[in-house]
């Protein structure tokens, strides 16, 4: 038993058939190969498979595919350019060492998306605060930090230089 | 996981009667954060979930400025919580607990309805609603009925809601002037964890901001399901609230809690904290009252 959905993702529209008990993660990793979107836990504990869904930050191993009829999705695939230029946050993790062996880092930059596309001027409490429900191994969460702190620097000087 | 069907009903009384049509093998679910990881671990294994998710009338937020009667809708998210000014500004005892349930990815989908019907005894949601004297409205089979949200739990993970029956809103009268609340909750870290207890106080006091004339003394997991310290909260009432008095209170919700020993921390632990945090809740709310909130 199937069920029909359409959904934007990463500003595409899509169809899918879908099955009632598979969840988004099930959908982008093994039904779409999008395997960007990792899975930890499976529980909702660790954040990997952080995905953003109309602007909210959600765990994709807890959200049921069939719920995402109508609505808007966003992967870490869609964060880079078409020609393979990192996005602000990403290149931030890259330059402050908020990445080591990576497992974490496309929920880390799907939380911080989230939390910057909402708050462009969130502080340092702020960012620990939306990115508490994500778990990394390696880093000991100050680079992590600092790259958000960075990212939200290099987004803001962006948005500057536009508006002169 | 387990194949279910999946079916998403757009009324309370459609969701019924779709739970009548299947009703051993059908489980209702909300936000989805406790059923999906319950289902996964084959904890529950539905034929039928019932997605509440788009009963339009069981998400909304209101508050009725006429009678100053709060209305929120079972399927509220902790999120929307969080982010309203008006929970904030108005009854921070709610704001401090929902602000800390699981990450913010699980307060994006995670229903306040799904939280008490859960029925943890750490109960993060049920402890500030108690304190606000909220009451539940409940639909079921047979129709409506309401309780006293400290009567919705029975035991741990068991309330009093009968087959095929759903929690449609709490409401939580309005609060008089003066009042301040605060919850803390007291664990490892913050997010992602069950506290190893949590406290909740609300104080009122009279004209002249010297005498409480009320006081709610809410705790989780100091006992099989959230309580009331009603010997403290009776011992605060007629007084003239300071620190001296704040922290006999705490000595007295440490003697009536029922706290025991489990993987998380001691009883001795659990009560001692209990004495430091009914005083340092007190405290917030006197300092609340104070900043004329």
């Amino acid at each position: 038993m199937t069920t029909p959905i359409s959904f934007i993702l990463n500003g595409d529209e899509l169809f899918h058939e879908v099955k009632d008990h598979w969840t988004l993660l099930h959908l982008l990793r093994e039904e779409m190969g999008l395997i960007g979107t990792k899975e930890g836990c499976g529980n909702g504990e660790c954040g990997a498979c952080t995905v953003i869904v109309d602007g909210l930050a959600v765990n994709a191993c807890l959200y049921l595919a069939v719920d995402l009829d109508g609505k808007r999705l966003e992967t870490i695939e869609g964060l880079a350019g078409s020609d393979g230029t990192l996005h602000p946050i990403q290149q931030s993790f890259v330059d402050e060492g908020g990445i080591q062996c990576g497992f974490c880092s496309p929920g880390m930059i799907m939380s911080s998306k989230a939390l910057l596309d909402q708050n462009p001027t969130a502080g340092h409490e702020d960012i620990k605060h939306a990115l508490a429900g994500n778990i990394c191994r390696c880093t000991g969460y100050v680079q992590i930090l600092e790259s958000v702190e960075a990212a939200r620097d290099r987004l803001s000087e962006q948005a500057g230089g536009r508006n002169e | 996981m387990k194949a279910f069907k999946y079916l998403i009903p757009e009324s309370v009384e459609a969701a019924i009667s779709f739970y009548q049509a299947h009703s051993e093998t059908a489980r209702y679910m909300a936000g989805g954060t406790d059923v999906i990881v319950k289902v996964k671990e084959g904890w529950m294994e539905p034929d039928y979930l019932i997605s509440l998710k788009k009963i339009q009338e069981m998400a909304e937020l209101h508050k009725n400025e006429a009678t100053g009667e709060l209305s929120i809708g079972a399927l509220v998210t902790h999120a929307t919580l969080e982010k309203s000014l008006m929970i904030r500004n108005d009854y921070p005892i709610l704001y401090d607990a929902v602000s800390n349930i699981g990450s913010l990815q699980v307060r994006n989908m995670g229903t306040i309805g799904g939280n008490l019907i859960n029925a943890v005894p750490s109960a993060d949601g049920a402890i500030p609603l108690i304190a606000l004297d909220g009451v539940a409205l409940l639909h079921g089979p047979e129709g409506e009925r309401s309780c006293k949200v400290i009567d919705l739990f029975i035991a741990p993970y068991q309330t009093i809601l009968k087959p095929g029956e759903i929690l449609k809103k709490i409401t939580i009268p309005p609060q008089a002037p003066l009042t301040g609340s605060g919850y803390t909750k007291f664990g490892r870290r913050a997010a992602m964890e069950l506290p190893l207890i949590g406290i909740g106080v609300l104080l009122t006091l009279d004209e002249e901001s010297e005498t409480c004339t009320k006081a709610r003394i809410c705790l989780g997991v100091a006992a099989p399901t959230p309580m009331r310290a009603q010997g403290a909260e009776a011992f605060l009432v007629g007084k003239k609230i300071t620190e001296a008095v704040l922290i006999q209170a705490g000595n007295l919700a440490a003697d009536e809690s029922r706290v025991r020993d489990s993987i998380r921390g001691t009883a001795w632990h659990r009560r001692e904290m209990i004495r430091v945090h009914v005083r340092r809740m007190g405290l917030r709310c006197l300092a609340l009252i104070k900043e004329g909130r």
